[in-house]
């Protein structure tokens, strides 16, 4: 596919005067600024701010063009597929966002009395009870604002609940090595050392490795299942029995669930603790980065421990529960990011019963694409060859790279020529020169074709002249960029101030 | 059953799929899951079968006007404070959120093809920087309670080996909280300065006592929750540096228009929210927390979260923006990561971007000095009259919010008496503290004319009885 990605060379906002003043947007009204100003004549004169920021005056237009210049140069899920793995880059229905982002959601303040919010809080009880259901857990609250919150949320409960039985001497926390990165950083922040388990060749966590492993102090296992491979683990009921039999508790990473949504439950694999990302399986969408919502899952035995509050219904009322006897406290401040929920709440309301089909589709397309890709030269799959995958799947530029010099950095830039966003790369670390590809179910036959065709073209062209691939990107607002000079010290440049004052050219 | 959310929903394509990947049914796909883990049953989600888009909206819409709340046309008698107010979101605002460009795109991984939204964030970055007096700010954390978290867990692995936190007992009960929660596990000791009574600000000559060579840091926020000033500020981050801890100021953006930046006055670590820049109330949440630093090398080093940087083409012929610093963040460093924090609130913190841009610093002036000429006229209008009522703090410098004493009535009483009238005020202090259970928060903003206000206060008078006639 030809690709042309607008190239405006947009100036920072803070140079699009030549310090001539524009009449600004107003909020601040004549009557009160007065006041405000009097006051301020009264108070003690150095917290008084004397010299303005340097934050520029334009005019409302000048401002409106400048953003949506800057729209041109972005691509998301709307303008193209976005394949990264582990990052269920679906469609967010445009319906999502029309309804929920309703004045009475927006303006709601978290202090309004619960009687005035029946509505809005009717809705955050449902989504909790639906993704019970979905996860097989007994209890789950939307307090984690993002799925590394919930990770958070879920070591802090497994150390309270073990310290609570006793077990002060549960100080480990396992964590396969194709785990996503947040688990081990969770795991160290609530205080676990983390002990790290190899993956067998069938792509399953070794067994024997995890034998070896356990021990009295292990406080649980965080595990991703389907894991980064796209594979699910075959021996999860093994796995479950091994770590509950030493005392400890088994956490489930929600960040694949889409792989097998509807089809099977973490609840029921004998997971105690689940965490989900919203803004991936249930389409909230990912806003550049963020915001996201955690909603965190667990068994009966663990419902104490829940952050506070819980959305709770009681004689057709609904109101906030603080009283959660051994609750860890809070992870964030009010109730969590309530409009994503409400995003996937009517994302759920309009699959209903039929929200397997998500998993069908999005683990048919991981095939179809990894059959036709496996096939390529230079490409490799490492881990479980012959297995099916679930959401994604992971290949290896190894070869590629051996015999053309060709990487997965050059394939990846290769891919943005073509209008294709790149896949996860050079993860999981397990594999190298990977790229990790997830296309979800909410790409066509069509688009899949395209992709494996651009890589069937990026792949001939390496063997053919890999110098050319080396200059990729070419059709992008820019061309490819100097990481080194960006994460220099001497050429670091993190804010507009910070280069204007130590002077670097820019 | 197809959808037409899922293009490769139909019986036709996934026949031709499944042909041309050698496989006869789907169900090929999962057989390497156990048996007894298959799901057999139906699930109990959505409303028994799925809905029509018209038909969702109609359900949606159905449940929400169970609100008696109706949104904006509510908000001008909505005075509750507690951290969040009710802020005007500029259309300007929604718009540019609104395209999906922004909105739909992930973390940009791949520079070249998401410059704009690279631009975008180190435009926030810069701006957020310029506001506060920082040289360096992140590209934002999930909100003021995890920033202040986060700069707290930071201050420990900067002063490493220093193992105890003082915060301000006048701090949001709720960050607090969320601190708290955010240090188990480390164990480190948290302590409370208290305030004066007279006029609501940190009580220096206790700061000066409790500080040794095992603090690693202060926590003291401005205006804080009773929505009162730090007149003092600079001698709070002079003495904390003294000890050789790290001053962590949380500042309202909106102050910054009119008050000191707290870079400016020496903060190490300055963290805020975005809550009031466009963003929303939402509930509570997403909101953007605001994370910045000075520039110093063991403070970078250490600074969670994702980071956006200025560089140049391969070439050298052109600028462009990328994530830096990577090998602080977790999907590198694992276990030694500086913090957890993948997803953020890009969506927020662009939005405060436009919202700044939009109103530049002379709005952002403005608008600072409006907010304190209502505060100001609140507590005149309430002085003049002759209500049972009166800001708890008689020598503090409020903005925005005020922390109001019923003189012995129940605030919680009050409140839902107001409430009776259509008036929202609160929260109850009791709700986070023993005593004080006649004193409320409110809150004074743009969205509030002299009559609302000037209504407000003929309803305290009419609720609390002070005035006859």
């Amino acid at each position: 596919m030809k690709y042309r990605q607008a190239r405006w060379d947009e100036p920072l906002i803070f140079e699009l005067t030549s310090n001539q003043d524009r009449e600004t947007f107003q909020l601040g009204d004549d009557y009160f600024a007065k006041l405000g100003k009097e006051t301020l004549t009264e108070v003690a004169q150095d917290i008084v701010r004397k010299e303005d920021p340097n934050i520029p005056n334009l005019s409302e237009p000048e401002v409106v063009r400048h953003y949506t210049r800057l729209t041109q140069m972005s691509y998301g899920i709307d303008v193209g597929v976005v394949p990264l793995g582990s990052c269920t880059m679906k469609y967010n229905p445009k319906i999502c966002e029309d309804l929920a982002n309703d004045e009475r959601i927006i303006y709601a303040h978290p202090y309004m009395s619960e009687e005035h919010l029946q509505g809005l809080l009717e809705m955050l009880y449902t989504l909790q009870e639906w993704l019970a259901e979905l996860t097989g857990m007994d209890v789950c609250s939307l307090h984690p604002p993002a799925g590394a919150a919930g990770e958070l949320t879920g070591v802090l409960i497994i150390r309270e609940y073990l310290q609570d039985k006793g077990y002060t001497h549960k100080d480990e926390i396992l964590v396969p090595e194709s785990a996503h990165g947040t688990n081990p950083a969770s795991a160290a922040m609530a205080g676990f050392k983390v002990i790290h388990i190899p993956t067998d060749e069938r792509g399953n966590t070794d067994l024997n490795a995890l034998k070896a492993a356990v021990s009295d102090r292990t406080a649980g296992i965080m595990l991703t299942n389907p894991s980064t491979l796209g594979l699910f683990e075959e021996k999860i009921t093994e796995i479950s029995d091994l770590i509950h039999s030493k005392g400890g508790l088994l956490y489930y990473d929600g960040a694949n669930l889409n792989g097998i949504l509807g089809i099977a439950r973490p609840g029921d694999m004998g997971f105690d603790i689940v965490h989900l990302n919203l803004h991936k399986t249930f389409a909230a969408p990912h806003g550049g980065g963020g915001p996201g919502a955690g909603a965190i899952c667990v068994k009966k035995e663990l419902a104490d421990y829940l952050p506070k509050p819980l959305v709770r219904r009681e004689g057709g009322r609904y109101y906030l529960d603080y009283n959660i006897r051994k609750s860890i406290g809070r992870i964030t401040w009010f109730y969590g990011n309530i409009v994503p929920a409400i995003k996937s709440f009517i994302y759920l309301m309009m699959l209903g019963p039929e929200i397997r089909e998500v998993a069908e589709v999005a683990v048919l397309n991981t095939n179809y694409f990894m059959k036709k890709i496996k096939e390529l030269p230079g490409i490799d799959l490492i881990y479980g060859r012959e297995r099916w995958r679930k959401h994604e799947v992971v290949i290896s530029f190894e070869n590629l790279y051996r015999e053309t010099g060709v990487n997965a950095e050059d394939v990846a830039k290769a891919l943005l020529d073509r209008g294709i966003h790149a896949p996860t790369i050079y993860f999981p670390l397990t594999v190298p020169e990977a790229h990790m590809v997830e296309f979800t179910e909410s790409e066509s036959k069509r688009t899949i074709d395209e992709v494996i065709s651009a890589y069937k073209d990026i792949v001939r062209q390496a063997y053919e002249d890999p110098g050319k691939l080396k200059g990729a990107p070419r059709n992008t607002s820019v061309g490819r960029l100097d990481a080194l000079r960006a994460n220099h010290p001497r050429t670091l440049a993190p804010t507009y101030r910070y280069v204007k004052k130590r002077n670097i050219d820019g | 059953m197809p959808h037409y959310w899922i293009p490769n929903s139909t019986k036709e394509v996934k026949q031709e799929i499944l042909k041309e990947t050698g496989v006869d049914d789907v169900e090929e796909f999962f057989k390497d899951i156990p048996e007894q883990l298959r799901l057999k049953k139906e699930l109990r989600v959505g409303f028994g079968k799925p809905l029509l888009e018209h038909e969702a909206r109609r359900k949606f819409l159905e449940i929400l006007s169970k609100n008696k709340f109706t949104g904006f046309r509510d908000v001008h008698r909505v005075f509750l404070g507690g951290g969040v107010c009710v802020h005007y979101i500029p259309s300007v605002v929604r718009a540019i959120v609104s395209r999906a460009e922004f909105y739909t795109a992930y973390t940009p991984y791949q520079p070249e093809i998401n410059q704009g939204i690279l631009q975008a964030f180190f435009e926030y970055q810069s701006l957020m920087a310029e506001l506060y007096g920082v040289d360096i700010v992140n590209a934002s954390m999930y909100n003021v309670s995890t920033a202040a978290a986060e700069a707290v867990r930071m201050a420990l692995r900067v002063k490493r080996g220093r193992k105890r936190i003082l915060i301000a007992s006048s701090a949001h009960p709720e960050i607090k909280e969320v601190i708290r929660t955010w240090v188990k596990g480390l164990n480190v000791r948290l302590e409370e300065i208290p305030y004066e009574r007279e006029d609501g600000e940190l009580d220096v000559n206790v700061l000066r006592a409790k500080l040794s060579d095992d603090v690693a840091a202060v926590y003291v926020e401005s205006p804080n929750f009773f929505g009162i000033i730090e007149r003092k500020l600079r001698d709070i981050i002079e003495i904390t540096h003294d000890a050789g801890a790290l001053a962590i100021v949380n500042a309202n953006p909106l102050s910054l228009g009119v008050f000191k930046a707290p870079g400016e006055l020496g903060a190490d670590i300055v963290v805020g929210d975005a809550q009031p820049l466009g963003v929303g109330l939402n509930y509570g949440g997403p909101s953007a927390g605001i994370l910045g630093i000075q520039d110093r090398k063991e403070l970078l080093r250490q600074l969670p979260g994702r980071l956006v940087g200025m560089t140049k083409t391969v070439d050298g012929s052109e600028n462009g923006f990328m994530l830096i610093l990577q090998t602080r963040e977790q999907h590198i460093r694992r276990e030694r990561a500086t913090s957890n924090i993948t997803t953020n609130s890009g969506l927020e913190a662009i939005a405060a971007a436009v919202y700044v841009s939009l109103l530049g610093a002379k709005g952002l002036k403005r608008l600072g000095e409006a907010l304190l000429g209502r505060t100001t006229y609140f507590l005149e209008t309430l002085r003049k009259r002759d209500i049972k009522a009166a800001p708890l703090f008689e020598k503090g410098l409020y903005f925005r919010e005020v922390t109001i004493s019923f003189k012995g009535r129940d605030a919680r009483d009050v409140i839902s008496q107001l409430e009776k009238h259509g008036i929202h005020v609160g929260p109850p202090l009791s709700r986070f503290y023993d005593v004080m259970h006649d004193c409320s928060l409110l809150c004074l903003t743009e969205l509030h004319s002299k009559d609302d206000i000037d209504e407000l206060v003929s309803k305290l008078a009419l609720v609390l009885g002070g005035e006859t006639g």
